[in-house]
């Protein structure tokens, strides 16, 4: 087999192989996210974070602004602490803006919701947002559903 | 019952012997990889025989296990009226672990035992001792290149089986069962992460890369020089890459995915 053939099957067959690389990286997969590194880190107190899970999205109206970086229960105030990375594009949400956990869909995966308040000082890295509201728990709403029947 | 015990040790003394070869055999042949770039023609002509004559192999697999995934994940989906989460399932599924576990079971058999049939017979003539004789060291000559071109080429091959799994399931779910296109593929990179997903699996499809080419080239070359001892260094090959591989797989993926 001539030596030509050769290299030229085998660069071939590497530059397949680092295409096939690529496209689960652009197509397939996130690489995307990774791009915008720009973040600063904001945190949030919350009762009960229900399924929030690590990486989940943060949307101010429904847009997608950042993700969850953290989550982790703070023992002195026997609430969890969820810190969220926002791209730096958006700093400019006020002060007083609300997070909520929502969730996408009646069994979707649960994401943050930033409602943003009126004031002028906007929210710098490390800041808390202090206004917050838990997820919803099924179980809960459903307890209350059945006190307030039988309450009748 | 002394008898029992005596071959119970004779066994594991053996087992033991042969990881030491293998071991010894590995440590030479990682130190002779210069070679693959001094001898680069050899190292061409063996990524040839291993990487790009598997290649078919891999592509039709690759083509029919996306399409069977898109198949059953949609049949349990719609079910449940998430049929837009196909392209999630398929991705998640095939780039964390029929990607590399697949493509190593079939490299084992497409490439491993072509490799231990072929340094077992290379033995059996006593090819390696004319080489000895010629002061051509084997390991430059043989292993080495052989090593490395299956090395480099299994993560190549898992990708493209990946890559190509991919599209399959894209044709049965998009083209033949009505799943949204723009929701397969939106679904598929919301689910599928970067660093956690397709990098652990193209980590794992080199550690499998690594396993199974060790494990063949070393039973070529520990086999017994008769043709029953490479008919038996063949089959071992493929048993034991296929133990190997999802002993391992089992292993990373409590690793890497917890």
């Amino acid at each position: 087999m001539n030596l030509r053939y050769l290299e030229v099957s085998v660069g071939l067959f590497v530059l397949l192989g680092i295409a096939a690389l690529f496209y689960l990286a652009i197509q397939v997969s996130n690489i995307a996210e990774y791009r915008d590194r720009d973040t600063f880190e904001v945190y949030a107190y919350f009762d009960h974070i229900g399924g929030l899970k690590v990486r989940a999205p943060v949307t101010v109206s429904g847009v997608r602004v950042g993700r969850v970086s953290r989550i982790a229960y703070d023992p002195d105030r026997f609430q969890a602490r969820v810190t969220l990375a926002i791209q730096s594009g958006t700093d400019f949400l006020p002060m007083d803006t609300q997070a909520s956990i929502f969730t996408a869909g009646l069994l979707g995966e649960q994401y943050i919701a930033l409602e943003p308040g009126g004031d002028f000082e906007s929210l710098q890295h490390g800041d808390e947002i202090l206004f917050t509201q838990s997820a919803l728990v099924l179980e809960n709403m459903i307890g209350r559903v059945l006190t307030n029947f039988s309450g009748d | 019952m002394i008898d029992a015990l005596a071959n119970l040790g004779r066994a594991g003394l053996r087992w033991l012997s042969v990881l030491g070869r293998a071991s010894i055999f590995l440590l030479r042949v990682l130190r002779s990889q210069d070679a693959v770039v001094r001898r680069y023609r050899l190292t061409f002509a063996e990524i040839y025989s291993v990487g790009v004559r598997s290649l078919l192999i891999i592509a039709v697999s690759g083509l029919f296990v996306g399409m069977v995934l898109g198949y059953q994940g949609y049949i349990t989906l719609v079910r449940f009226g998430a049929a837009e989460a196909l392209g999630g399932a398929v991705a998640l599924a095939l780039v964390r672990e029929l990607g590399p576990v697949v493509t190593a079971l079939l490299f084992a058999g497409r490439a491993g035992s072509a490799l231990t049939a072929e340094i077992g017979l290379m033995k059996t003539t006593e090819q390696l001792s004319a080489m000895e004789m010629m002061a051509v060291d084997p390991y430059r000559r043989v292993f080495a290149p052989r090593f490395f071109a299956g090395f480099l080429s299994m993560p190549l091959l898992a990708a493209i089986f990946s890559a190509v799994g991919v599209i399959g399931g894209y044709i049965v779910g998009g083209g033949l069962l009505g799943v949204d296109s723009g929701a397969y593929f939106s679904q598929m990179q919301a689910v599928t992460d970067w660093r956690e997903d397709v990098v652990s699996g193209v980590i794992k499809s080199i550690v499998f890369g690594f396993v199974v080419t060790w494990i063949a080239v070393f039973q070529g070359f520990d086999a017994e020089p008769t043709s029953e001892g490479i008919s038996r260094a063949t089959t071992q090959t493929v048993v034991m890459s296929a133990l190997a591989v999802l002993g391992l797989d089992f292993v990373l993926t409590g690793m890497m995915f917890t």
